[in-house]
């Protein structure tokens, strides 16, 4: 895992490791940097993870600090919505890429979508 | 209410028709029974019933309402038409025009005609209308009981067309009744040329739906266009032998008329269904799906298997209509039963709104015309010289009646209101008039498309006419699709208007806006209920029991926590992602995702340790700018999140709590220590008061101030609790004031004699809004909603013996304060207090220059500004 660590290359295709699962509180957002760029991380009860675009486009609010349920982030300065699966905004603003996120043996590993 | 014995709500055909198909019969062509067919048909009813209806006239269907048009000259015959009899054909109704039932045979399921002719159904409908009431009158009637010549109804073509037909002969008509269709007679009439005299027995016109001012108002505007009116008379007789020749008025005098137009009310026509056996009072009972009621035989047949009635025939839970959304209301619930299209409608009864031109006057009247019960309010605006009467009648906060007369710019709002029971506003004027602030009626509409309506979120019309033609028909429905009304909410009126006009009459409320938040469907009292019982203790656990389908919602999670926090102060399990961001930091976040620090500095005192630790903190985090607040304290703004809990060590200060749904200062002004004025210590009362109340958790922010006379230097009229000096040892408690978004003085709540007495009461009142007010409810919303009545004798009298459980219950939640800058020390969650934006450069708000007032000394602005204008630095596409 440790390999895949910080390397910037080939966007979208690799896995980043962002760190332990334990840096990641439930129910809260993260940010982290893959392959320079910005990704919100979101820990869920289940211990499932969700992972968009670190800043709305609305306005430049941190979503990692925004408010999460099973489906939706909430922004934390105007309350704007996305979908976490999709990026899709569900209050009229662009939509966010969404990224994939999983635990592989207790490392969070993110590799870039869209 | 009868409700007939019915097993199968649409019987299988018993004989079997042609077709295989049941057979449906509808007795009566006007509004109601065309209006039946055309519902019925929309549901596919053509395909499953064999269809035949009779009509006494000899037409398709017309627009009844609009004979006044007729017999104004303002519409012709053609232009009434709903359905022509080709219509009829075309959908394979076999229309009986001209054709009166003479019986109805329940026994055998038939109905004869006047042809004699019978016709089997399996199914009835009975919507036989209506007729003019004739009044008692002698010598209205020839021998064989038919009316003397000139005298006529006002009800169908042709008593329209020999109206005309009168007006091209004669000069002088009389018309018996100034209610609604008299005036509109009288008028078309007028107009025709003719020399009109309205005779209306009570005191005023149209007393059904107006008060006497508004009727007297009336009366100016009819007689203004050539009508004469006599009022609180009647006609005692008729004359004439072969034709009408006028009639005679109680007093003896005589008034020629060469047509006598009989509009004192109607009569609804049960003839068939009384001698059917069906139940009759003042018309033909019906039970909430439309179905006949009535006893059954000695045979034990019941007269009343697939029998129902619709319209002006029809009387429903004792009241009989004659206006005619009621009778849609009617008939679509009666296609939706015959269909099964939808098997649980039922019609629960119509609030009818009638909006008319009367006589060219507009008039709009709903509900009662004039307060009833003694404790009924009564709104008036009247202004006679413009023919403007508007009156609305208030009972128990809720819109009981409204007559609106010359001005009806205001019916929909007030017919919503009506209907729904909505809020009204405080200001009860705010009802008939727009006042100052938001938009009006004609405004709104006159709009542009770009016009900004929503500052704060930047939303035009265009966005919000555009969300509703998406199919937002709810005015919640189009704030949450385009987020106007969602900031600082001074703008939700004209949004609530815009959405009303865009959805042109189909608005429809969203049941949500009930519930104490969005995620789950329950009023905050039926919510804490449940969580109580149910001893819910964590927002998950208030999700997985409650919320539908057990879905957690992040739109409610932050009103939950609070809730939760109000009702298990020592037991509450918290989630730290239930919290917004502010509540997990316990800081205000800033536009550029940096955080505000306000240390508590109880009353607004402070001391120069204190001011040297904030300086020095400024300088050592390099904050982008101090300010002093409105609350009276410091705000450090640009703090960074991961230096949050380093600046809160070095500060050595309690939290301010200027960030949270929670109480979060008392304003107090010198008081008496050093102020000339002062009768009293208010900065001590503010000190106490803050101490009592610091950070408890309430559903919206909570501002307090005591000052120390009613000079009022700390604003306490504008407080949600503010406490004034008024001398020997006595205070003053306000409740419910704002200077925000929203101002208003606060509601004098009680006049105390201690210091100790004011914080109990507060104490008390501040408790109740805890656990009764609704999620971001502010006080100036809260107090208004509850009465002040009712809140003086909840907390001063204990009327409902809630006093001692507020009293313990807060005194639960006080104890269970603890400095939330405390967690500084060991952050609650890993990464508590890191950076969401690892990568942008903060701050990003421009600084302002080092050694201006609000700039920092040691800030390099150079440096800032170009780290800014570099931007998230690496591939942040």
């Amino acid at each position: 895992m440790s390999a895949l660590a910080g390397v910037a290359a080939a966007p979208g295709h690799l896995a980043v490791d962002v760190g332990p699962l334990t840096d990641f509180a439930v129910g809260e957002g993260r940010a982290v940097v893959v392959a320079g760029r910005q990704v919100a991380v979101f820990r869920h009860a289940d211990d499932r993870l969700s992972a968009l675009d670190a800043v709305c486009p609305h306005a430049g609010g941190p979503l990692a600090d925004g408010q999460v349920d099973d489906r939706v982030v909430v922004c934390p300065l105007h309350l704007a919505v996305w979908e976490l699966r999709t990026g899709r905004s569900c209050s009229g603003q662009e939509d966010v890429a969404a990224h994939a996120a999983e635990v592989v043996d207790g490392r969070v590993l993110v590799r870039l979508g869209g | 209410m009868t409700t007939a014995p019915s097993t199968t709500e649409v019987p299988a055909p018993r004989r079997g028709g042609t077709s295989g198909r049941r057979r449906l019969v509808v007795v009566g062509n006007g509004m109601a029974g065309a209006r039946t067919l055309e519902e019925l048909l929309a549901r596919g009813g053509g395909e499953m019933f064999d269809i035949t209806v009779f009509g006494d006239e000899p037409y398709g269907s017309y627009n009844r309402i609009l004979l006044s048009g007729v017999l104004a000259g303002d519409d012709d015959e053609e232009g009434i038409v709903l359905n022509p009899r080709e219509w009829y054909a075309d959908n394979g109704i076999d229309l009986r025009c001209g054709v009166r039932v003479t019986g109805v045979r329940t026994a055998a399921r038939e109905v004869v005609d006047a042809t004699g002719a019978v016709t089997p159904y399996d199914v009835l409908v009975l919507a036989t209308g209506s007729s003019s009431r004739v009044p008692p009158m002698e010598g209205v009637r020839r021998a064989d009981g038919s009316l003397l010549p000139g005298v006529t109804g006002f009800r169908g073509l042709d008593d329209t067309r020999g109206l005309l037909d009168a007006a091209r002969a004669h000069e002088r008509a009389v018309v018996l009744g100034g209610g609604l269709l008299g005036l509109e007679a009288a008028h078309g009439l007028r107009r025709q040329g003719l020399d009109v005299t309205v005779l209306h027995s009570p005191a005023h016109l149209m007393n059904q739906q107006l008060d006497a001012a508004a009727g007297a108002v009336l009366r100016t505007s009819v007689e203004g266009t050539g009508v004469r009116v006599l009022t609180g008379t009647r006609a005692s007789a008729v004359t004439g032998t072969d034709r009408v020749t006028g009639v005679v008025l109680p007093d003896g005098s005589h008034l020629a008329a060469d047509v006598v137009v009989l509009t004192a009310g109607t009569t609804p026509n049960t003839g068939l269904a009384e001698a059917a056996g069906l139940d009759v009072d003042r018309a033909v009972v019906v039970d909430d799906r439309m179905r006949c009621g009535g006893a059954p035989s000695v045979a034990g047949a019941s007269p009343t298997d697939g029998v129902y009635a619709v319209g002006e025939c029809v009387q429903h839970r004792g009241v009989v209509y004659g206006l005619v959304a009621p009778l849609w209301e009617q008939a679509t619930v009666l296609a939706d039963v015959l269909t099964g299209a939808d098997p649980t409608a039922e019609y629960r009864g119509s609030r009818t709104c009638t909006k008319l031109k009367v006589a060219g006057v507009d008039v709009a009247a709903m509900g009662l015309p004039a307060p009833e019960l003694p404790g009924d309010e009564l709104v008036v605006v009247a202004e006679p010289s413009r023919g403007v009467h508007l009156s609305a009648v208030v009972r128990d906060g809720v819109l009981v009646g409204a007559t609106l007369l010359g001005d009806v710019s205001r019916t929909p709002a007030l017919q919503q209101a009506f209907e729904r029971g909505l809020p009204l506003p405080e200001r009860r004027l705010e009802l008939l008039l727009d006042l100052g602030g938001g938009a009006g009626e004609g405004d709104v509409a006159d709009l542009d498309d770009d016009a900004p309506v929503c500052s704060c979120n930047q939303v035009t019309k265009g966005a919000i006419t555009g969300a509703v033609a998406g199919g937002c028909t709810s005015v919640k429905g189009v704030m949450d699709a385009t987020r106007a009304g969602k900031g600082c909410g001074t703008c939700k009126g004209v949004v609530g208007r815009l959405v009303e006009l865009a959805a042109d009459g189909a608005l429809t409320e969203d049941p949500s806006v009930h519930w104490y938040v969005p995620g789950v469907p329950l009023r905050k009292d039926e919510l804490v209920r449940e969580i109580r019982e149910r001893r819910l203790l964590s927002v998950s656990a208030v999700f997985a029991a409650l919320a539908p389908g057990g879905e957690p919602d992040a739109k409610s999670s932050m009103g939950l926590t609070s809730l939760l926090r109000t009702l298990w102060p020592e037991d509450f399990e918290d989630e730290r992602g239930g919290r917004f961001v502010n509540d997990r930091v316990h800081a205000n976040i800033q536009r550029d995702g940096t955080f505000s620090v306000v240390p508590q500095m109880k009353g607004g005192v402070t001391t120069a340790d204190e001011l040297r630790r904030i300086a020095d903190v400024a300088d050592k985090y390099d904050v982008g700018m101090i300010k002093v607040t409105g609350g009276q304290r410091i705000d450090l703004l640009g703090v960074r999140k991961e230096d949050l809990p380093k600046v809160w060590e070095d500060l050595g200060m309690p939290s301010g709590y200027a960030y949270g749904k929670s109480m979060r200062t008392v304003k107090t002004c010198v008081g008496s220590d050093f102020c000339r004025f002062g009768l009293d210590d208010s900065t001590q009362l503010g000190i106490d008061l803050e101490t009592r109340f610091q950070g408890l958790e309430t559903p919206a922010k909570l501002k307090m101030a005591v000052v120390g006379c009613p000079r009022n230097c700390a604003e306490a009229y504008v407080k949600d609790v503010g406490v004034v000096a008024v001398g020997k040892g006595r205070w003053e408690v306000y409740v419910g004031g704002a200077a925000g978004a929203s101002v208003r003085k606060g509601d004098l709540l009680a006049t105390v004699g201690s210091a100790e007495e004011v914080i109990t009461v507060v104490g008390r009142f501040v408790q109740l809004y805890r656990e009764w007010g609704n999620w971001l409810e502010r006080t100036y919303d809260f107090v208004p909603r509850m009465g002040l009545d009712r809140l003086q004798k909840v907390l001063l009298e204990d009327a409902g013996g809630l006093v001692a459980g507020l009293d313990a219950d807060l005194e639960q939640a006080v104890a269970a304060y603890r400095d939330p800058w405390q967690e500084g020390r060991e952050p609650v969650t890993p990464g508590q207090f890191r950076t969401a934006l690892p990568l942008v450069p903060l701050p990003l708000v421009p600084r302002r220059a080092a050694g201006a007032p609000g700039g920092t000394s040691v800030a390099d602005i150079g440096s800032d500004l170009a780290a800014a204008a570099a931007g998230p630095a690496g591939g942040a596409a």
